[in-house]
Order: C-alpha cells, then structure tokens, then sequence
C-alpha cells in the first residue's frame, strides 16, 4: 500500500487531481501577454519571477465552455515538461489529497479521446470523482497537435 | 546524438589492472582521456605539418614530446596496450629526430595509423572503463621494422577505423549537448538538424576512415604478429557505437584549455587554468539575469527625477555592461578550435584521390562564441571536403591546363563589426553553370525560360536550394551542391548567411557571415495591433518612416503592398495583419523597417518603434515552437514578456524576393571595389579612449552649441533644432554632457528625422584609406583602423540612426512640444 499526494483543482465543475510532487506553484497569471498565431490553448506567455511562463488554458485543452465572464479570477499551477516551465490556468485549487494506491482505477474505457490520453486514471471519492492528470500529456506538443 | 546529454551522470570509470588504488583513479583517467586527446589533435595536425616539411625540427619535437608524454602518463595508469603503441611510435619518431631515418609518406601514414589505434583505445577505455581487449603487435612490428630501416609494405596495413568522434576531446559532443543545437524550436521545413547533416556528409563523399566504425571480423592474427601483412583491425569489444557519454566537466575544460593555450602548438605556455563549462554557463546565466534587473532599473530611474540614484545607477550600469563583456569573453574560442581536423582530413583526401592539395588557413586566432564555434564545425567540415574533393581538379588536369599542380583550399576568418566572416576558397575549376541550370530544371526550381534569363551568380546559389540535391545523388554529380543547402539552413538558424562566387577555371570561394554569439542581442521594440515585439537589430537595415505626412509612401499593386525606396521597390510585409492582431489599413501604418535575410529584403510595417534594448534571447516551450514567426521570448525592463520575430520566417511571407537582391548585392560590390579608395573622414574625441572617426558623407552638419539649450527630460537630451526636437545620444553611456560652454554636435539625418551626436572636441577632417583592422568591442562601432597615422575607433553610423530614431518615437506623445516650437 502507498499513499501519494495530489493537488486538487477545479475546472468547469469538475475535480482534477494531479501529483503533488510535479506541481512547482500556484499562482494568478497575471501580465500575460497573448502568443499570436499559436494554439488556441495557449493563453500567452507570462513572467514568474524572471521565468519566461507558457500559460495553457485547461478549460480550452479540455473542450470545456469558456470561463463565464464574472467567474473568479483564475489560478495557475506551475507544472515542468522536457525543461520548459508550463501554468495550467484553471479555476481553483482546492486542498492536497493523501490518496491510496488502492483506490486507484485505470480510466473508463468510454471518454473522449481528447481526454482519455490525458487521464491517468480515477479516484473514486466519497462525494465524488477525482480525475487524475498526466501534466506531461497534456503539456505535451506532440499530444496537443494530436487533440 | 547530439541532444539531451545534458545531465549525464559522469562516466563512472573502473580500472582493472591499475597500478593506483584508491579514488583518485577515476578522476586521474578522465583528466588522462581529456588530455591525451587533446594532444592527438594537435599531434595529428603537426604530422601533416611535419610531412610537408621535414626539416622542421620544432615540429617534430612538439610531435615527439606529446607521443613521449601519453606513453609516459599510460605507464603511470597501468594502461599496457597504450604504452606499448606509445613506446613504438615514439621509438620510430626518434629515430627521425637522430636524423637516422629519412621521412617518407609511407612513415607518416604508419604514424598516423598509430596515432588512430591510440584513438580507438582511448575510446575502448572511456566508454567501459577499461583498455578494450586486443593486441597490437602487428602495428607495433611494423613500427619497429620501420626504425630499424626495414622495408614496409604500408598498403597491407588498413587504417584502423576510427570513429569520427572518437573520444572525449571530441569537445564538440560535450559543449553541443549543452547548447541544443536546435536552436530550442522544431524544425522548420526544409530544414534539417545537425544529426542529419552529419549524416548527410557521411552518406557523402566521405573517406573510408569517416565511415562507421564497423570492425571487421577478427581473425586470428596473432599467429602471423611478426610479419608486415595482417590486419591490424585490433580485437575490439565493439566500440561501434559512436555515442561518446563525454564527461561535460572534464572535457569541455579542456576546450577552453585548448582555446586558451593551443594557438602555439599544444605548448600551454599561457597563463590558464581549467575551468568547468558548467560553471561558465552559470556565470553566463546570472549575468544575463543581471544585464534583465539593470535594465529594469534603468527603466524605473528613467521615469523619475531622483538624482540621488541617477549616478550610482549609472555606474551599476557601466559595471554590468563590462561584466557581461568579459563573461561573453570567456566563451570565446578562437575558429581555429573547429579547424583542428582540417589538414588531417585534407592531408587523406590528398592521398585518397590522388591530388596535390595545399591547405592554408587564415586567422586562426579569430574568435567566436562556443556555441557558434560548434554549430559551424560540421558545416565548415563539409564544405572544405567538398571543396577539396570536387572543386579541385585532379593534378594531371591541373597541369594540362597550366595550373600550379598544387591545388590551394584557403580558409580565411575575420571580424567584421558583430560578425565573423568565413572565407572558403579553392582555386579549381569553378561550378559547371550549364550542369547547374540543367539541374534547375530537371528538379523542376525554375523554368527554362527563367533560368536563361539568369546571371551565372544567380544560377550558382540555386546550389543552396532545397530539393537541388540529395545525399544519394552526390556522387555523380559532376558539380557541387552536396547538401549545400543543409548547410545554407544551419547557418541561417543562427542568424547568418552564406553567399558564393564562382568563376570557372579559377575556383569558388564561399563566405559565410555569421553572429559572434547568440546569447544576448540588440533588438529593436516594436510595437503592431497594440502589442509589442522584439526584432534583432542585425537584420534591421534601415528604418523609414512612412505616413501621410512622410516623404515615403506606401503603395498598393493589386493588394500587395510596396514601398517605393530610393527607386526601387521594397516588398512590404505588415506584421499586426499577418499577425492576425488587425486587419490590414494602411492607416496605422508609421514605419517600415527594411529587413534583410539572407537572399531577401523586405520591408516589415509596424506602428511604432518603441526603443532598443539589449535583450537575453530565451527559447519558446516546446508547446509553441509550431509558431515558426517567433524566435523566442524575452523579459523587458518593465517586466513584461515580449515575443522575438523572427526575420527569416517572416521573409517567407513577403514572397520570393531573389530579384531584389540581386540588384543590392551589386551595390554591395561597387561599394567593396570602393574600399581602395581614400575616403574623408571626420576625427573627434569623445568618451576619453581612442580618438573616433566617422565617414565625413554620413555627417548632414557640424554644430556648436550653447550647453545651456540643451534640454534634459527623463534623463534624456535634447535641442530644439530648426524647429523641430531633436534628440543628443551620447558616444558612450558613461560620458555626460558639458554643462556649461559650448557642445560641439555631429548632426545626422535618417529617413525623415534628425539626431545629433554630442563629443568633445572634433579634432580634423582627413582623407585616408579605411581599413578596418580590428573588432569592435562594444555596440556603436564597426572597428578599428588607422587613420593618418593614428588607431581611431569607426563610429557604427547605423546604430546611432537607430537610437536617435526609437528616442523620436518615444517622444511622440509630446508633439505639442514640437509644434510649440515649429
């Protein structure tokens, strides 16, 4: 039995949960400035301390609704891919889970591609479900091309 | 296997019969491998030298003394199979120097080819940790029979193959692992990376030796050790893979101990001491860090009247420029560094094809950046081999046709303000035009019709083109082209350019410019569709300002844009609408900065021009490198993130733009053939230092003013000068204004706006040659040369016109100022 840490968050109503040990920071992204010509995920590219920061919209990567107008100021969670620093815009973050491997399940076999190759797998909580993410996939250029 | 050895652990090295015990083995071994394979370099090179020459007793004292020190040092280790191949060469190079031996090119080549089964070892040694398995005593009998005057058949012995990067000396493998050759973005399209243009070459023309390292099948070869036949393919534990895990630290230090102490033959007499790599690239990051806070400081003392700060700040500011000068200089390495192979490799090739080949090599000492240096090592490789082998007649036909049988390769580097310019040239028979124009066609790049219209010079750079050749058809193809246009893209990744010029029966030479480092650049900010972006200054050529009220228009043929330009007409390409941030209006329209890239010039339309700035270029994340408009990013003063363009993928929005430059580059030749003459030049002092000089025609007027009417804002400067605002840059950051007296004023005149230059004193007008000798240190001057007699510093006219003119853009918003005093 092992027990691992993951960092909830919410996007779009839904619980997202990812590893705890590859979350660097949290934080508002603020000052981004938009990449022309990019991807429709990207929301631009931001200064975090000196570090130049690729900001991806998760709502956009996931094929959620846009972030309704009077919505909360978003956050975003400082995650690395192959050396570059990465936010993933979300709504918000909720608290860290201890979460047994045990109650870990592979992911149902009906999702949308989009998602299926993002999803590492699912915890099944009291009140609900928590989706577990693979930031390298989803960050991932090849992975977004493919989405 | 190239990339992401980034953080190799270091090899971990086990000795087996090592004399030593304890942990300093491993660290000895590495520091050996470092070093040996250094000298081998050197001893490769100085054998060639040696050949050529064999009365040079210095030379082949320097070959016997590094010999001498490997089978001394491999002694100490324990290492048996070397010393032995040390100890017999070396015993064979003594006896050239008794002066017992007469040097023959059979004696040579026996040299070298122990000089490779010393390589392999070396590589056997640091891949496993271990002397690979295997004798020698077929090489080292023939060693001996050579010294004692024996006959002996060379042609029976096959040289070793070894691998082309055989071992961790190979500085290349560590240093380009670190600087990720790519550039840090994908590929674009017909661009190619250095794994495939290594490739390329080996699918090329390459020698036996450069091909991969497949040891033959051993045979039993023991049995007949003492006679000259057998093969001396040693029993290798296959070190056919050719990944050397190079250990960064060790040998990357010895690149810089080889760029610091090798100018004079290996001999370190210098002053130097070894320093890791990795250690150099943290000072250079903090710097640049550094260089980011200092302008952000700058920026905020700009927005206040707080002199308190205005001085000290001023002084951080010189500091930290200086820093960066000398942390840049600690990267240098002089060219020489890439050219180490290239008489070994000539020296082959000569042999190989049976032609006389004089290789000569120009300004060694010349100095680029590391990161540079080893992306132009390939390419530069390349083109010499093609040169050699293609380019050169065979000597028999050489003769016939009355040439010096010797046929000449010549490789020239020089400065030339922030670039370095290449010169490769042979003096062979030149590029087979009509063969060229064929091909053109065949490969359906142009019609005939198009290619008859053609000057040669135009044919000759199709060699460039994509698609003009593929590896597979080198070989019989009579002309050049081999992958040439893999080497046109890897050197205009980094900013440079390559041109050629042929002329049949007398040769080819090709030039390459390329940027001296790529770390930091000036860039011009610019904004377009309310977003600001960043644009090396190397690719600006000029600025214009355009408008209704301006003397240059932009017009309209069907919907493409021009600009009228002194005559000729300058394909516009209008960044917010190809940007998507605006739909495209020649209302907004302010500037069009003319860019040249390469083949082409265009024009980019912006609608402001904000500031220069020295910029830290960081990569894009892997997630956008799909947006090929964008170099990379960079933090501003302010804080801010602004997107680098990219002038070479923007050009191929503009079209195809050959004809125009064309015509340009004729200029660019009357203006060479120029340089004979005297010119007038203006003397003056400022900035204490060397006195400066500046071309007289670049000068609208002279000005002597009252200090006093200087006006100061913001820290910056200005005159109210026939009834307009004109701004007064400074020669240098460090020197101020006078504030009282009279100011003596250079005024220049860019497209439509004025700027002058404040000095000290101006001391003459002279009319001399211009012959820039030496390298600018700093931005703002092309060099330095001799005028009258006296070392002034060439004033950059073009980076103060782009100064004065990103200070009147910043000045718009006090137009009023301007009509109040109009």
């Amino acid at each position: 039995m092992s027990i691992r840490d993951y960092v909830t968050l919410r996007v779009g109503g839904q619980l997202f949960g990812v590893d705890a040990a590859r979350v660097h920071d949290v934080f508002h992204p603020r000052g981004l400035t938009p990449v022309p010509l990019s991807r429709t995920e990207i929301a631009g590219v931001l200064n975090l301390r000196g570090r130049i920061v690729t900001a991806v919209c998760a709502r956009r990567r996931l094929g959620l609704s846009p972030r309704p107008a009077d919505a909360p100021e978003p956050l975003a969670i400082g995650l690395e891919v192959h050396g570059d620093s990465y936010g993933l815009v979300i709504d918000s973050v909720d608290e860290v889970l201890k979460l047994d491997d045990e109650k870990f399940h592979a992911p149902p076999g009906n999702l949308p591609p989009r998602w299926a190759e993002i999803i590492v797998g699912v915890y099944q909580l009291e009140k609900e479900l928590l989706i577990v993410l693979d930031p390298h996939t989803l960050l991932d250029a090849a992975h977004l091309k493919a989405a | 296997m190239m990339g992401g050895q980034r953080s190799d652990p270091r090899p971990h090295f086990r000795v087996g019969h090592s004399v030593l015990t304890g942990c300093k083995v491993d660290d000895l071994i590495a520091e050996f491998l470092t070093e040996t394979a250094e000298s081998l370099e050197v001893v490769d090179s100085e054998l060639v030298k040696f050949e050529a020459n064999p009365n040079e007793r210095k030379t082949l004292d320097n070959i016997f003394r590094l010999v001498h020190t490997i089978k001394g040092t491999c002694g100490f280790l324990g290492l048996g199979r070397l010393e032995a191949v040390a100890h017999a060469g070396e015993t064979l190079l003594g006896r050239f120097r008794d002066g017992k031996l007469e040097v023959t090119p059979t004696a040579v080549t026996l040299v070298l080819h122990s000089i490779d089964r010393i390589k392999l070892i070396l590589n056997g040694l640091e891949q496993t940790g271990n002397e690979p398995d295997g004798d020698d005593d077929d090489l080292i009998s023939q060693l001996e029979a050579m010294a004692e005057g024996r006959e002996v058949a060379i042609e029976t012995v096959q040289p070793v193959q070894v691998p082309d990067r055989p071992i961790n000396a190979d500085i290349p493998e560590v240093v380009i692992a670190e600087v990720k050759p790519e550039l840090e973005r994908p590929l674009r399209p017909g661009e190619v990376s250095l794994d495939e243009l290594e490739a390329a070459f080996l699918a090329a023309e390459a020698p036996d030796w450069m091909s991969d390292p497949e040891p033959e099948p051993v045979v039993e070869v023991k049995a007949e050790a003492p006679k000259p036949e057998p093969k001396p393919e040693p029993k290798v534990e296959a070190p056919a893979a050719v990944a050397p895990k190079a250990e960064p630290v060790e040998a990357a230090s010895g690149a810089l101990a080889a760029a610091l102490g090798d100018e004079n033959g290996g001999i370190a007499t210098t002053q130097s001491i070894r320093v890791s790599v990795d250690v150099l690239e943290g000072l250079m990051t903090l710097v640049s860090e550094m260089v980011l806070t200092r302008n952000q400081l700058l920026q905020i003392s700009r927005n206040r009247e707080d002199s308190a700060f205005a001085t000290p700040l001023q002084r951080l500011s010189t500091l930290t420029g200086e820093l960066q000068d000398s942390v840049m200089k600690t990267r240098m390495q002089p060219i020489g560094a890439a050219w180490k192979k290239l008489p070994r490799l000539v020296r082959d090739l000569s042999h190989e094809l049976g032609k006389k080949i004089d290789l000569i090599m120009e300004g060694e000492g010349t100095e680029l950046d590391r990161q540079v240096l080893e992306l132009i090592r390939d390419p530069l490789t390349h083109m010499v081999r093609n040169s050699a082998d293609h380019g050169l007649e065979p000597t028999e036909e050489r003769i016939a046709l009355g040439k010096p049988a010797n046929g000449q390769v010549k490789l020239a580097a020089f400065h030339e303000g922030g670039y370095i310019v290449i010169r490769i040239s042979d003096n062979g028979r030149g590029l087979n035009t009509a063969r060229i124009r064929e091909k053109i066609v065949e490969k359906g790049l142009a019609t005939r019709a198009e290619v008859e219209g053609m000057s040669d010079q135009q044919i000759h750079r199709y060699i460039f083109a994509p698609g003009f050749s593929t590896a597979a058809k080198v070989t019989n193809l009579s002309g050049r082209g081999v992958g040439m246009d893999v080497v046109r893209t890897n050197i205009e990744q980094i900013g440079g350019q390559i041109d050629l010029n042929s002329i049949a029966g007398q040769g080819t030479t090709f030039t390459i410019k390329i940027p001296l480092t790529l770390a930091i650049v000036s860039a011009l900010i610019v904004g377009a569709g309310g977003q600001k972006f960043a644009v090396p200054q190397t690719s600006v050529m000029e600025l214009v300002r355009t408008g209704a009220n301006a003397e240059h228009k932009i017009e309209k043929i069907n919907d493409a844009l021009v600009l009228r330009l002194r005559d000729k007409l300058l394909p516009l390409v209008q960044l917010g609408p190809t940007l998507q941030l605006e739909a495209a209006t020649e209302e907004n329209a302010t500037f069009v900065m003319v860019i040249q890239v390469g083949e082409r010039r265009y024009g980019l339309v912006v609608n402001d021009v904000l500031d220069t700035e020295e910029i830290v270029v960081k990569p894009l994340a892997s997630i956008l490198r799909d947006v090929d408009i964008f170099s990379g990013a960079t933090i501003l003063g302010d804080g801010s993130v602004v997107l680098i363009l990219d002038p070479n993928a923007l050009s191929e929005r503009a079209g195809n733009m050959l004809e125009e430059k064309v015509e340009e580059s004729a200029e660019d030749a009357i203006a060479e053939s120029a340089q004979g003459q005297k010119v007038a030049m203006l003397l003056f002092r400022a900035g204490g230092g060397a006195p400066k000089a500046v071309e007289l025609e670049h000068i609208t007027r002279l000005e002597h003013i009252e200090a006093e009417k200087i006006e100061r804002m913001d820290g910056r400067a200005a005159l109210q000068y026939r009834g307009k605002l004109m701004p007064i840059l400074n020669v240098a950051d460090t020197y101020g204004f006078k504030e009282q007296d009279i100011q003596p004023l250079l005024v220049f005149t860019g497209e439509g706006y004025a700027m002058a230059l404040a000095v000290d004193e101006i001391v003459d007008v002279v009319e001399d040659f211009l012959n820039i000798e030496l390298s600018p240190d700093r931005p703002g001057v092309r060099g330095t040369a001799v005028i009258t007699g006296r070392a002034c510093e060439i004033l950059d006219v073009d980076h103060y016109l782009l100064r004065g003119l990103a200070e009147h853009a910043r000045r718009q918003p006090a137009q009023d100022l301007i009509t109040e005093a109009a």
